[in-house]
C-alpha cells in the first residue's frame, strides 16, 4: 500500500481548489438553510424515507440533474483545453482525469438516474398500480445509487480521480501502470451504484409482469412499459457481467490479484471482453426507454394512435436479443481475426433494421396527424434526424473493414454522442416537458422552454458533428492537445463554441424550472395537455399517493383514450365505492444501507481493508434489520380520498356536500 | 393484506400477494445470479491453463476433502427439501429440526472449504500467485460467501419460526431461501465437474 496520507487532498490546482471551496460553502448552505426553515424533520419524512415511487423517481430526477451539470462542465473544460493548439488549461493527467469522469458519470450517474427516475414516476402509473413491487427495495436502490454517485464524485478533491478512461481498460488501470487510488473509486462506486440498479431491474420485472391492471395484457401495455420492461430484462442479464469483471478489477487492484496483469498469467483482453459484454447491452439499457417516451409523446401530439404497435415490440425485442451478440466490434482492431471480426459485423449491421422500424413507425404515426409543436413534440421531432445521423455513423463504424480507420478517432465519439445526446438526453427533456404537469401542477413555461431547445440543438450540431470531420481528418480521440500544423484548429474551435451555446441551453432549461415554479399557472385538471391516452393520465393533479382512487379497468392500448371515447366507470365514479387503500410505510433502513456501503466503498478505496470490513457488516446488519420487519403499513381512509378526488371529478356527486 | 391458512390447495407461501411478487422476484434474482456465476466459470474457462509459476490445478486438489464437502451440500440440500415438506404439513417442529440439521450441513460445508483455502495458502497458491489461483479461489469464494450468507439468513428465519409460527409471511420466506440454498446446491456441481473432476484429468 502505498498512499500518501499528507497528500490526501487533491492540490495544486486552482480549479480544483476552487471546486473545493465551493463544495464546503454549498454544504455549510444547504445545512443553515434546513436548520434555518425547520426542514430537516420534512426532508427525512417526506422524502429521504419515502417508499413512494413518485418520490423516489423525482430523487432519481434531481440527482439526474445534479449529476448532467456535474459531466457537463467536465465536457466544457475538455472543450476549453482544445478550444486552441497546445492549450495549458489543463495538464495532461487533469485532461484524463476529467474525460474518465465525464464519461462515467454521463452514462451511469446521469442517464441511467433520470431514465430510472422516468420509469419509477411513470410505469406504476401507466400500468395502474399502487406502487412498485417491492417499495422498500426501491428506496434501497434509490440510495444505493446515490452512495455510488457520491463516491464517484467527491473523487477529484479526496484521493484523485479515476484517469484511465470510463472503459477502464487494464493493463493501464491495473495497479502497475496507474498505482494511486483514483481507478479505486471505479471499481467500488460504480459496483455499489450496480447493485441498487439489479435491484431496480428485478422490480420492474416483477411489477409489470404482476401488478397491471386489470385487462391490461402485455400487448395491450403503453410504449413506455414494454420498453422499461426489456430494459430491465436486460439490466437482470448484463449488470451481473459487470459486478464480477469490476469483483475481479477490484481484486487486482486491492488485493493483488492476477485477472488483467501482464505477469503471472494475467488477460488483459479479458477485461475489454467482460466490459463490453455489459457496457454494449447498457447502451440499449439506456436507449430503450427513451425510445418508449418518444413513442408516449408522438401519439399524444399527433392525436393518434402508434403506428405498428406490434412492429414496435418486435422490435425492442430483437434489440435487445442482438445487443448481447455484438460486443467485440468495440475491438476489432485488437487482433480476433478476420472471421470473428466479419461475424459481429454483421450482428451490428442487423441492429440497424428493428431500430430503423421504429424510426419508421414515428414517422407513419405522424403522417397525416394533427401535430401539436409542444415542447415534448419538439424535442422528439429534432430526435428523429439526428440520432439517424448517428445511427448511420454507427453502422459505417460496425463493418470491420472500414472500423480500421474509424477505430480511436473522434468519428467514433462524434457518432456515440449523436446516438447518445438526441437518443437519451433529448428523451430525458421531452419526457420531463411532458410528464412534468402530472407530477407538480403545473407546465414549463413553452416561451422558455423555446430558448432551451434552439440553443442546445444548435449547440450539440455545433459541438458534435465537427468531431465526424476531425476524425476523418485523423484527430484521435482522448488527446489532450494538438499542432498548430495539425489543422485541427477552425473545427476544433467551432465545437467549443457549440458546447458554450449548448450550456447556454442548459442554463435556460435550469431558468426555465426556476421560472414555472414560482410564476406558472397551477392546475388540477388531470389531463393538462388534453389529448393523452395512458392511464397516468386518469388521476387527480399531482398524483395523489395513493395513484388510483379504484383500479382502473383497461380494454384498449390507450387505455385512457379509450374512456374518454367510449365511456368508463371508472370515470364516473361515486364516493360510495371509494374504500381503504392499503400502502406501505416509509422506512428508515434503506437510507442507513445506502450510508453504509458509502463508508464501507470509502475505506475500500483508500484500502483500509478492517475498516471496509466493520462497515461492510453494519451494511448486512440492514439486511438482518429488515429480515425481522414486519412492518405492515396503513390505510388511507376512504374521507382522505374523497378529499383529493374532489379536485378533478367535477361531477355533482363529488361536490362537497 | 394476509388471506386465512388453508390447507389446499395453495401451499402456504403463495397464500399472500406479497409472497407471490417475493418468490417471483426471487426466481428473477436468481437469473441474475446464473449470469454472475457464468461469468465467474467463463474467467475460469479462460484463465485456468495459466498458472504462470505457480502450481496447476491437478498439483493441489485434495479429492478426498472435495467428495466430503459435495456430499455435505448435496445432503443439505436434501434436508432443505425436508424442510419444505415440514412447513407443507404445518409443523413448525418438524421444520426447525430439519432447518437446524441443514444449517448443520452447511455450516460443515463451510468448515471444510476454510480448510481447504488455508490448505491451498500453505502449499502455495495464494490469491496472489497466478491467473489460475485468484480464479480459483475467487471462484470458490463467491461461492463460500454466498453459503455464508445462506447460513446467517437461515438462522434468522428460524428465529422468525419460532415467534411467529408459519404463516403465509413466513412461509414465503423459507421458501425462497429454499430456492437460493438449492440454487447453490446447482453451482456447485459445476463446480465439482468443471474445476474439480475438469482439474484432475
Amino acid at each position: 500500500m502505498d498512499i500518501k496520507w499528507d497528500k490526501i487532498l487533491v492540490t495544486g490546482d486552482p480549479l480544483i481548489l476552487a471546486s473545493q471551496i465551493a463544495i464546503v460553502l454549498t454544504m455549510i448552505g444547504i445545512v443553515v438553510g434546513l436548520t434555518y426553515f425547520k426542514k430537516w424533520g420534512y426532508l427525512w419524512r417526506e422524502w429521504l424515507t419515502s417508499v413512494d415511487h413518485k418520490r423516489i423517481g423525482i430523487m432519481y430526477m434531481i440527482m439526474g440533474v445534479l449529476m448532467f451539470f456535474r459531466g457537463g462542465v467536465d465536457g466544457l473544460m475538455m472543450k476549453a483545453q482544445t478550444a486552441v493548439p497546445e492549450n495549458t488549461f489543463l495538464d495532461a493527467q487533469h485532461y484524463n482525469e476529467v474525460f474518465t469522469t465525464h464519461g462515467v458519470i454521463m452514462i451511469l450517474f446521469m442517464a441511467m438516474p433520470m431514465l430510472i427516475g422516468i420509469m419509477n414516476i411513470v410505469v406504476p402509473l401507466q400500468i395502474g398500480a399502487r406502487d412498485v413491487a417491492f417499495p422498500q427495495m426501491n428506496l434501497l436502490s434509490f440510495w444505493l445509487t446515490f452512495a455510488g454517485a457520491l463516491l464517484f464524485n467527491i473523487s477529484f478533491v479526496v484521493g484523485g480521480s479515476p484517469d484511465a478512461g470510463w472503459t477502464s481498460y487494464f493493463p493501464l488501470a491495473g495497479k502497475e501502470f496507474t498505482p494511486g487510488i483514483g481507478n479505486n473509486y471505479y471499481m467500488v462506486a460504480i459496483q455499489i451504484a450496480g447493485f441498487g440498479t439489479l435491484m431496480t431491474g428485478i422490480n420492474f420485472i416483477v411489477t409489470i409482469l404482476k401488478l397491471r391492471a386489470p385487462g391490461m395484457t402485455l400487448m395491450k401495455m403503453p410504449m413506455f412499459t414494454w420498453t422499461t420492461l426489456i430494459t430491465s430484462l436486460i439490466i437482470v442479464i448484463a449488470f451481473p457481467i459487470f459486478t464480477i469483471a469490476l469483483l475481479l478489477g477490484a481484486l487486482d487492484r486491492i488485493y493483488g490479484a492476477h485477472f488483467f496483469t501482464v505477469s503471472a498469467g494475467g488477460l488483459d483482453m479479458l477485461w475489454a471482453n467482460l466490459f463490453w459484454l455489459w457496457a454494449h447491452p447498457e447502451v440499449y439499457i439506456v436507449i430503450l426507454p427513451a425510445f418508449g417516451i418518444y413513442s408516449e409523446i408522438v401519439a399524444t401530439f399527433t392525436k393518434k394512435r402508434l403506428y405498428g404497435y406490434t412492429s414496435m415490440v418486435l422490435a425492442i425485442v430483437i434489440i435487445s436479443v442482438l445487443s448481447m451478440l455484438v460486443w467485440v466490434h468495440h475491438f476489432y482492431t485488437m487482433g480476433v481475426g478476420p472471421a470473428v471480426n466479419s461475424v459481429f459485423s454483421i450482428t451490428t449491421a442487423a441492429i440497424a433494421i428493428p431500430t430503423g422500424v421504429k424510426i419508421f413507425n414515428w414517422l407513419f404515426t405522424m403522417r397525416k396527424g394533427r401535430i401539436e409543436f409542444t415542447q415534448p413534440m419538439m424535442w422528439t421531432l429534432a430526435f428523429i434526424p439526428t440520432f439517424t445521423i448517428g445511427g448511420v455513423t454507427g453502422v459505417m463504424l460496425g463493418m470491420a473493414a472500414t472500423d480500421f480507420q474509424y477505430h480511436n478517432t473522434l468519428f467514433l465519439v462524434g457518432h456515440f454522442h449523436y446516438a447518445l445526446i438526441p437518443g437519451v438526453v433529448y428523451a430525458v427533456f421531452a419526457a420531463i416537458y411532458y410528464w412534468w404537469p402530472k407530477v407538480f401542477g403545473f407546465k414549463l413555461s413553452e416561451r422558455i422552454g423555446k430558448w432551451h431547445f434552439w440553443l442546445f440543438n444548435i449547440g450539440f450540431n455545433l459541438t458534435f458533428f465537427p468531431f465526424y470531420l476531425l476524425g476523418l481528418m485523423g484527430a484521435a480521440r482522448r488527446m489532450y492537445t494538438y499542432s498548430a500544423e495539425s489543422g485541427f484548429f477552425p473545427l476544433y474551435f467551432i465545437s467549443a463554441v457549440g458546447a458554450f451555446i449548448m450550456a447556454a441551453g442548459f442554463v435556460a432549461f435550469a431558468y426555465n424550472i426556476y421560472w414555472s415554479t414560482r410564476y406558472a399557472k397551477r392546475t388540477t385538471a388531470n389531463d393538462p395537455w388534453g389529448n393523452t391516452r395512458t392511464l397516468e393520465w386518469a388521476t387527480a393533479t399531482p398524483v395523489p399517493h395513493y395513484n388510483f382512487a379504484v383500479i382502473p379497468e383497461v380494454r384498449d392500448v390507450d387505455a385512457y383514450w379509450d374512456m374518454k371515447k367510449n365511456g368508463d366507470k371508472y370515470l364516473t365514479l361515486e364516493p360510495k365505492d371509494i374504500k381503504p387503500i392499503h400502502l406501505p410505510n416509509n422506512s428508515g433502513q434503506p437510507f442507513y444501507m445506502g450510508m453504509m456501503a458509502f463508508l464501507a466503498g470509502l475505506f475500500l478505496v483508500f484500502e483500509l481493508k478492517v475498516l471496509f470490513y466493520i462497515f461492510a457488516a453494519l451494511f448486512f446488519a440492514g439486511m438482518i434489520y429488515r429480515s425481522f420487519d414486519y412492518d405492515e403499513g396503513y390505510y388511507v381512509p376512504v374521507e382522505e380520498i374523497i378529499e383529493k378526488e374532489r379536485t378533478w371529478r367535477d361531477d355533482s356527486k363529488w361536490k362537497a356536500n | 393484506m394476509e388471506s386465512k391458512l388453508v390447507k389446499y390447495p395453495v401451499p402456504t407461501e403463495y397464500q399472500s400477494e406479497q409472497g407471490k411478487l417475493n418468490i417471483l422476484g426471487f426466481w428473477i434474482f436468481i437469473a441474475a445470479e446464473i449470469a454472475l456465476f457464468a461469468t465467474l466459470f467463463a474467467v475460469y474457462g479462460v484463465l485456468h491453463p495459466r498458472t504462470a509459476n505457480g502450481p496447476s490445478g491437478a498439483e493441489i486438489f485434495v479429492i478426498k476433502d472435495v467428495v466430503i464437502q459435495t456430499l455435505l451440500l448435496l445432503t443439505s440440500s436434501f434436508t432443505a427439501g425436508l424442510v419444505i415438506h415440514q412447513m407443507r404439513q404445518g409443523s413448525v417442529k418438524g421444520l426447525v429440526t430439519w432447518f437446524v440439521i441443514t444449517l448443520l450441513l452447511g455450516g460443515g460445508f463451510l468448515f471444510m472449504e476454510i480448510r481447504e483455502f488455508i490448505h491451498y495458502v500453505e502449499v502455495g497458491a495464494a490469491l496472489q500467485v497466478s491467473a489460475f489461483t485468484s480464479s480459483l479461489l475467487t471462484t470458490l469464494g463467491t461461492h463460500g460467501a454466498h453459503v455464508t450468507l445462506g447460513l446467517i439468513w437461515g438462522i434468522c428465519l428460524i428465529i422468525q419460526m419460532l415467534q411467529r409460527g408459519i404463516t403465509p409471511k413466513t412461509a414465503s420466506k423459507v421458501h425462497i431461501w429454499g430456492i437460493y440454498w438449492h440454487f447453490l446446491d446447482v453451482v456447485w456441481i459445476f463446480i465439482f465437474t468443471f474445476i474439480y473432476v475438469g482439474g484432475l484429468i
